[in-house]
């Protein structure tokens, strides 16, 4: 089998992109991407898109293919919720290393805040919920993480203050980002304080609604720079819905996780850097004990002392994740492994942590529903 | 306008139902084609009694339509019933996780819902 390098990101700030379409943003990226690797368009051979919620078309990736004048001989696009991202770059790895294409291009945008009113966001997303015994309850995606996350705090006794820890760093790492939609300084009173959404969860809770796109060239030759290799990648998908889910202490992270570690021929001990998806509080510290990098009940503990910080044992979404740098929809889970790459190349610039070797990448889409983890590594 | 279903169906008569395997007897979550426990796809809709415990309980205060904006704050609970299903419903303001509760019918803008009250002590 040959190896699937990652040889080049591209991520635009988030936030407002007043005037530009899913197709202006995604065209940034991908651009971004070209350059950073050092490709000319007929040197892609592959193209996997997302989708964006505000330009559903059928054919997102020859639509993206016209526009960005490129040929693919492979292309198709793809829907996963927030694990999109992740399951995109786990089959580029699996396109290249099969020999089907050389190089894919792996893009996702949307105009998400100002292509859209929020209430039409919000409606788009609530759809997740099953139609006849959820959405007409009046649920919406931060109702049922609000649910999943009462139960999640009966059976482990996290605290909310805890949950807000975990929003303050993502913040003080977004902090260090230019291109993070939320740099503000907040503190766990502040979080404590912020605007009730869905009990427990409060505004700073749950992510912003952001414009932004992010790319990333997946290539079965190594680029010039130094070597970062997709090793392993594994998936879970145990229900779509909350119902359904048995256990909030079983979603199926820690089975992707274990999936595709196996493949990586790693031990959890030896992952020294994360990207974990965290579209609220909640999600992060429910994905990052499942897991395993932190106890139950344990994330927030870890975070005061240190742990998930750029010179910790675990640096964690040093872009700031969705809770901060922002949520564009699929680029926006897109955004942790361009992080993660970036750091594992050794060109973070002054967000550099001393060492990263070995980094998980994981997210989920839905309601914790579906699971996609990818082992990424420096190689040399 | 989601399709009915018998779940809808059974909300619209003023009923909750939910599905029954009838090879192995198993009580069955959500809208099913098949058992989640021997995947025959004999399955039967009942009407429940009701009554369960709150697995999850959570007060929205930004709804996500106009119709629910006049009823903030509302509570959304999950429900596990008597014979097993969890369902997501309404419940009563207060509701704790473990309560014992019994369902009643409930309407939004003309969708018929349910809505879980604390179980009266016999």
């Amino acid at each position: 089998m040959r190896a699937a390098h990652l040889i080049g990101v591209g991520l635009t700030p988030f936030g407002r992109h007043e005037g530009a379409s899913a197709l202006d943003l995604m065209a940034r990226a991908a651009q971004s991407a070209l350059d950073d690797a050092g490709l000319e368009r007929g040197q892609v051979d592959g193209l996997l898109c997302g989708y964006a919620t505000t330009l559903p078309h059928l054919m997102l990736a020859t639509l993206f293919a016209e526009r960005f004048a490129l040929q693919p001989r492979y292309a198709h696009s793809m829907q996963l919720g927030g694990a999109t991202g992740a399951a995109l770059l786990m089959l580029a790895g699996d396109l290249v290393r099969s020999g089907r294409c050389q190089r894919v291009l792996v893009v996702a945008g949307e105009n998400r805040l100002s292509g859209q009113h929020r209430d039409n966001a919000i409606q788009t997303l609530a759809q997740v919920g099953d139609a006849q015994t959820e959405v007409p309850n009046g649920g919406s995606v931060p109702a049922y993480y609000a649910l999943m996350a009462s139960r999640y705090l009966h059976e482990t006794g996290t605290t909310e203050a805890d949950l807000a820890e975990l929003a303050v760093l993502m913040r003080r790492h977004a902090g260090a980002h230019p291109g993070a939609q939320l740099r503000s300084p907040l503190t766990v009173a502040d979080v404590l304080a912020s605007k009730p959404i869905a009990t427990p969860l409060k505004l700073a809770d749950c992510c912003p609604i952001s414009d932004g796109a992010a790319a990333l060239l997946v290539s079965a030759q190594p680029g010039s720079g130094p070597r970062v290799v997709l090793r392993g990648a594994g998936q879970a998908h145990r229900h779509q819905h909350l119902s359904a889910m048995d256990s909030v202490l079983a979603c199926g992270a820690g089975e992707a996780a274990q999936r595709a570690l196996l493949e990586a021929g790693l031990r959890l001990e030896q992952i020294d850097h994360l990207a974990i998806y965290d579209s609220f509080t909640i999600t992060l510290a429910m994905l990052l004990e499942e897991i395993g990098f932190a106890a139950r009940g344990g994330s927030a503990a870890r975070a005061r002392a240190g742990d998930f910080g750029p010179q910790g044992a675990l640096p964690l979404n040093l872009h700031g994740g969705l809770l901060s740098y922002g949520h564009c929809g699929v680029a926006g889970g897109m955004a942790h492994a361009v992080e993660a790459v970036t750091q594992l190349a050794g060109r973070a610039g002054a967000r550099q942590v001393p060492r990263a070797q070995h980094a998980l990448v994981h997210a989920d889409g839905g309601v914790m529903s579906s699971h996609v983890s990818l082992v990424l590594l420096r190689e040399g | 306008m989601a399709t009915d279903t018998p779940f809808s169906q059974g909300l619209a008569a003023g009923r909750l139902r939910y599905q029954r395997c009838q090879a192995c007897g198993a009580a069955l979550t959500g809208q099913r084609y098949a058992c989640t426990q021997c995947a025959s796809t004999r399955l039967a809709w009942c009407d429940a009694a009701g009554t369960g415990a709150v697995y999850a309980v959570s007060t929205v205060h930004r709804a996500p339509t106009e119709a629910f904006r006049a009823l903030v704050p509302y509570t959304l609970v999950l429900v596990d019933l008597d014979e097993g299903p969890r369902v997501m419903a309404h419940g009563a303001p207060g509701l704790v996780i473990g309560e014992r509760v019994a369902a009643q019918p409930m309407q939004v803008d003309a969708q018929p819902l349910i809505r879980f009250d604390p179980q009266p002590v016999r």
